[in-house]
């Protein structure tokens, strides 16, 4: 007999992802349905996915699921969680749904310390619309929509989320992780689970901003963005815990 | 039976009470904040949620959340503020999602004024956002209608699923009228196996918009279309007045139909047979009214008296199909039509063939 040590978590459909090749999108959906699973939250869990590359998460997380207008998650998501207080509700986040058209929702859903988990896929463009600029476009990185690279000047300044939200009163927990390489993707596990873990003790708005690599509008090959990510990336979007819930504070 | 005397905007939200609506999702904007001020008192009184959002935007989509997850839920505001709502409402036309919107109507386009108009017609009655989609809209014009037709926007939202609309504007949400109460009608809230809430052991639900295969994307329009034209054959509304030997029938709703009452009562003291067409569902547009009317054969001409430069005679057009003259009488920008100038265009109509 043999152990099984590795299955698909009950949380994700038995159905292949679309992502391109090399993309971490994948990995990081995995990562929120094994936790799911491992909370044991799976049957009162309601995603809300957004508009950008993950559109089609309700094709793959397996608990009820809503597809929200560009950026409007956080509304969606405050609507279900004053409705169904006792469920868990998680919005699924990119840097352009987030940062640019949605930035009024989520940070209004942190104020108001919306029980909520988010979930912000920072991978420095617009993946879904062909590699356009994002809020979070490194200075000088080269994208459709910055064919000279991103100048400060005509381009204003990335957004840093985290550092933004770690001001906000009302948001709970927020952290940044990245999964460029297996040591970290562990980390990104952790700080799923907290995220899912500060709702379900009632804390707070919970926000872990991940790293993630989208190889196809970087123009590199998959291995090629990882490195790119780790040097660059993590560079300008330090990793680390911005906000702890108060109480873990104090022991600290 | 209980009189009280309450102000539109508030009888919008005691309307909503009582058909058992428990969310309220807004952001200010005049001339409908009484709706957002009752509500945020009365809520917690029967254990709701008020909940004022960030804007219209945010609004919009914490009422497609909450209906989503199976909660009967409301939003209200005005011009700009439904302007801000138009793609959310698409997104719960398209998820078929029940909710109810009031758009208290005032003066634009632009900031415009808080001045009662009717020039979200347009908006109000061609679905308003992207796509081939339809609101239910109704138009009360007094506030015990308003109370009665809150209860009925509830029961066909979840009966054909859909987002309704409900128009006013700032004169019907600023007055303050006597109602009469019933004893609490007892609500019922039916099942909603549809509803995203958490699976709880069942299947999955997936409230979703995104139609990416056009074959697909057709059959759902399909869909929605069988059903806006069921309601178009089922839930017309509107109310005659004077209308059977009239040969000038004026048509107006809301505060406008207030104004051709009172024409037509003048009118007909002076022996001019005058009535009224006031639709009370703008979409479905009661066209059967029309038919009804032009088969009893007496009528000559149709005026349209609106606060606008000219909306719904569109439809009144469409619906009178030429048979008959249709004639349009508008003040706008905030200025009501006023009794005699009203009288004074009926009498051009009807005394210019008079020997
Ligand atoms: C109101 C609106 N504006 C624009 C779009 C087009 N659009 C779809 S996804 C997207 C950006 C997606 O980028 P991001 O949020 O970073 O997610 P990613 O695709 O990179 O995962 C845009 C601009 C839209 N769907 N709705
Ligand atoms: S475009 Fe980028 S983000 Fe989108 S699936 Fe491909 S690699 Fe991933």
């Amino acid at each position: 007999m043999y152990k099984k040590v590795f299955a698909r978590p009950k949380a994700l459909e038995d159905v292949p992802f679309h992502f391109c090749p090399g993309c971490t999108h994948g990995i990081i959906h995995r990562l929120i349905a094994e936790v799911i699973e491992e909370l044991n939250v799976f049957e009162q869990t309601i995603g809300v996915c957004p508009v950008g590359c993950a559109v089609f998460a309700y094709n793959y997380f397996a608990c009820d699921i809503f597809q929200a207008a560009h950026g409007r998650a956080p509304a969606v998501a405050t609507g279900i969680k004053r409705a169904l207080p006792d469920r868990v509700v998680f919005t699924y986040q990119g840097d352009g749904d987030l940062a640019a058209i949605g930035m009024g929702e989520i940070v209004h859903a942190a104020a108001r310390g919306e029980k909520i988990s988010v979930f912000f896929i920072n991978n420095s463009v617009y993946g879904m619309t062909g590699g356009q600029m994002a809020p979070t476009t490194l200075p000088g990185q080269v994208t459709t929509t910055t064919p000279y690279g991103r100048d400060r000047e005509i381009n204003g300044n990335p957004v840093r989320v985290c550092e933004m939200f770690s001001v906000i009163d009302g948001a709970a927990y927020v952290a940044r992780v990245s999964v460029h390489n297996p040591a970290n993707i562990i980390k990104t596990k952790k700080a799923i689970k907290k995220a899912f873990q500060v709702q379900l003790s009632g804390l707070g708005f919970a926000l872990v901003e991940i790293l993630s690599a989208c190889p196809t509008n970087w123009g590199l090959s998959p291995a090629e963005a990882l490195n790119w990510l780790a040097e660059n990336l993590i560079a300008y979007y330090p990793l680390g815990d911005f906000k702890i819930p108060k109480e873990e504070a104090k022991n600290v | 039976m209980a009189k009280v005397l309450m102000k539109g905007n508030e009888a919008f939200g005691e309307g909503a009470i009582r058909a058992g609506c428990r969310f309220y999702f807004g952001y200010p904007i005049t001339p409908q904040s009484e709706l957002a001020h009752f509500l945020a008192k009365r809520m917690p009184e029967v254990g709701g949620t008020f909940l004022q959002a960030e804007s219209e935007l945010a609004s919009i989509n914490m009422v497609f959340g909450a209906a989503g997850a199976g909660a009967r839920v409301m939003t209200s505001s005005s011009g700009p503020g439904i302007s801000l709502m138009q793609e959310g409402i698409s997104f719960i036309a398209c998820a078929e999602l029940p909710c109810v919107i009031v758009n208290i109507m005032r003066g634009g386009p632009g900031l415009g004024n808080i001045a009662p108009v009717q020039s979200d017609y347009f908006q109000a009655t061609r679905g308003g956002g992207h796509g081939d989609y339809r609101l239910i809209v109704l138009a009360p014009s007094s506030v015990q209608e308003i109370i009665d037709l809150v209860w009925e926007a509830f029961v066909l939202a979840e009966k054909y699923l859909n987002p309704i609309l409900m128009l006013g504007d700032g004169l019907l949400g600023q007055m303050m009228e006597p109602v009469e109460l019933d004893e609490e009608k007892e609500f019922f809230i039916p099942l909603r196996p549809w509803a995203a809430s958490g699976r709880m052991g069942g299947p999955k639900r997936i409230i979703n918009t995104l139609y990416i295969v056009p074959e697909e994307a057709e059959k759902h329009n399909f869909k929605l279309n069988q059903k806006y034209k069921e309601i178009e054959v089922k839930e017309q509304r509107w109310e005659n007045y004077q209308t059977k030997d009239a040969q000038l029938v004026l048509v107006a709703f809301g505060t406008a139909a207030r104004v051709c009452k009172g024409v037509v009562d003048y009118c007909r003291e002076q022996g001019l047979p005058v009535g009224l067409i006031r639709p009370i569902t703008l979409w479905p547009f009661p066209d059967k009214a029309f038919d009804y009317i032009l088969s009893l054969g007496t009528v000559r001409y149709f005026l349209s008296v609106e606060m606008s430069t000219g909306q719904m005679i569109e439809d009144i057009r469409l619906a009178v199909d030429g048979r008959r003259p249709v004639h349009f009488y508008g003040r706008f920008g905030g200025m009501l039509p006023v009794l005699t100038d009203v009288v004074k265009e009926v009498k051009k109509l009807l005394l210019k063939e008079e020997p």
